[in-house]
């Protein structure tokens, strides 16, 4: 067992005036490398009030997305040998978002930015008798695109969503509005890059590249970003 | 679709797109002048003059102010809108910046075109 400090974000707004940081020392077990979050639940262990939103543990539910040791990730896919720095591991919420107690954050804003760019496919074509086909090709543009598990991670590390998150879109709903543009059986095209072209949506996105940092899933919002920005500028030159 | 009344052209794109080739003009012409400067290490005033007098620098100069005008205005509408939320204090910075401009535009003029 070796003693590791863990500095985490405390906040309750019925007891607490301010949020605080809280030292919790655990015994890390020799010999292998935890998670993250396992490290979340010998915390919780000492001090049961702790809260922290997890579910599948393999991160794929994208429910602990959080700020570990300055960086956003997935507590239940970031090695503690990474993430510590020395003999200490710093927790904080995702940035930018309210916090609704401890390491919750309220993700509302989030998810209206991704509602907004209906994350929906559209096709007022008459629907075939089996499915709607795709030729390989077709397909294969979706590829990096479909697996985002909307965690967060990216849009709450950007500073252009920090200082407009209910106007700038963000990297995660672009993300998604390039995979409907891509899909070639969405007809809704002009109709969503209608709705992208004003100052806000895509054009706050300064290329900082903190999404493509972050994101677990080793996705690329910056590229879809550019994608888009050429989509818009071919459809009306 | 984000609605916003300040902005240079109402559409993202448009900006944008001002805003690089701008870029490009403005830089075109500092080589074009820094160029110029190089070339004639014993430039005088009446050869500035002269060099000032012909219709393509002329054009070329109020081009490259223009392109700052409308480079500027896109820049630090950007920063304005991400940094000042007081809607106020950045309808006041706004102006300013816009009167400010604007002068540019015509001492540019006036200088290019004498008065
Ligand atoms: S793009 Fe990556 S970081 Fe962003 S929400 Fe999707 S999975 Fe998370």
């Amino acid at each position: 067992m070796t003693a590791l400090t863990v500095s985490i974000y405390r906040y309750n707004p019925e007891t607490d005036k301010k949020p605080y940081m809280q030292d919790i020392e655990v015994d890390v077990p020799e010999g292998k490398d935890l998670m993250v979050l396992d490290v979340l639940h010998l915390a919780k262990e000492k001090d049961p009030a702790l809260t922290y939103r997890r579910s599948c543990r393999e991160g794929v539910c994208g429910s602990d997305g959080m700020n570990i040791s300055g960086k956003n990730g997935l507590a239940c896919i970031t090695p503690l040998s990474e993430a510590k720095k020395g003999n200490k591991l710093v927790l904080r919420p995702l940035p930018g978002l309210p916090v609704v107690r401890d390491l919750v954050v309220d993700m509302s804003l989030f998810y209206k930015q991704y509602e907004k760019i209906k994350p929906y496919l559209q096709n007022d074509t008459p629907a075939p008798a089996i499915e709607r086909l795709q030729s390989p090709e077709d397909r294969a543009k979706l590829d990096g695109l479909y697996e985002c598990i909307l965690c967060a991670c990216c849009s709450t590390s950007c500073p252009s969503f920090w200082w407009n998150p209910d106007k700038f879109v963000g990297p995660a709903g672009l993300l998604q509005a390039w995979r409907f543009l891509a899909d070639s059986r969405d007809t809704a095209t002009a109709e969503r890059l209608a709705d992208l072209d004003d100052p806000f949506s895509v054009f706050r996105c300064r290329g900082i590249m903190n999404c493509v940092n972050v994101c677990p899933k080793g996705l690329n919002p910056t590229r879809a970003i550019g994608h888009i920005r050429s989509m818009l500028l071919t459809q009306s030159a | 679709m984000v609605k916003s009344v300040t902005n240079l052209s109402r559409s993202g794109l448009s900006d944008w797109l001002w805003q690089r080739v701008s870029a490009v003009i403005i830089a075109a012409y500092a080589v074009f002048i820094v160029g110029v400067l190089l070339a004639n290490p014993d430039m005088d005033y009446a050869s500035w003059q002269a060099l000032f007098q012909t219709t393509w620098v002329q054009i070329f100069s109020f081009l490259a102010v223009l392109a700052i005008v409308g480079h500027a205005w896109i820049g630090l509408w950007t920063v304005a809108t991400d940094y000042m939320k007081p809607l106020a204090v950045r309808f006041i910075f706004l102006a300013i910046l816009g009167v400010t401009l604007f002068t540019y535009l015509i001492v540019a003029g006036r200088a290019i075109w004498g008065a």
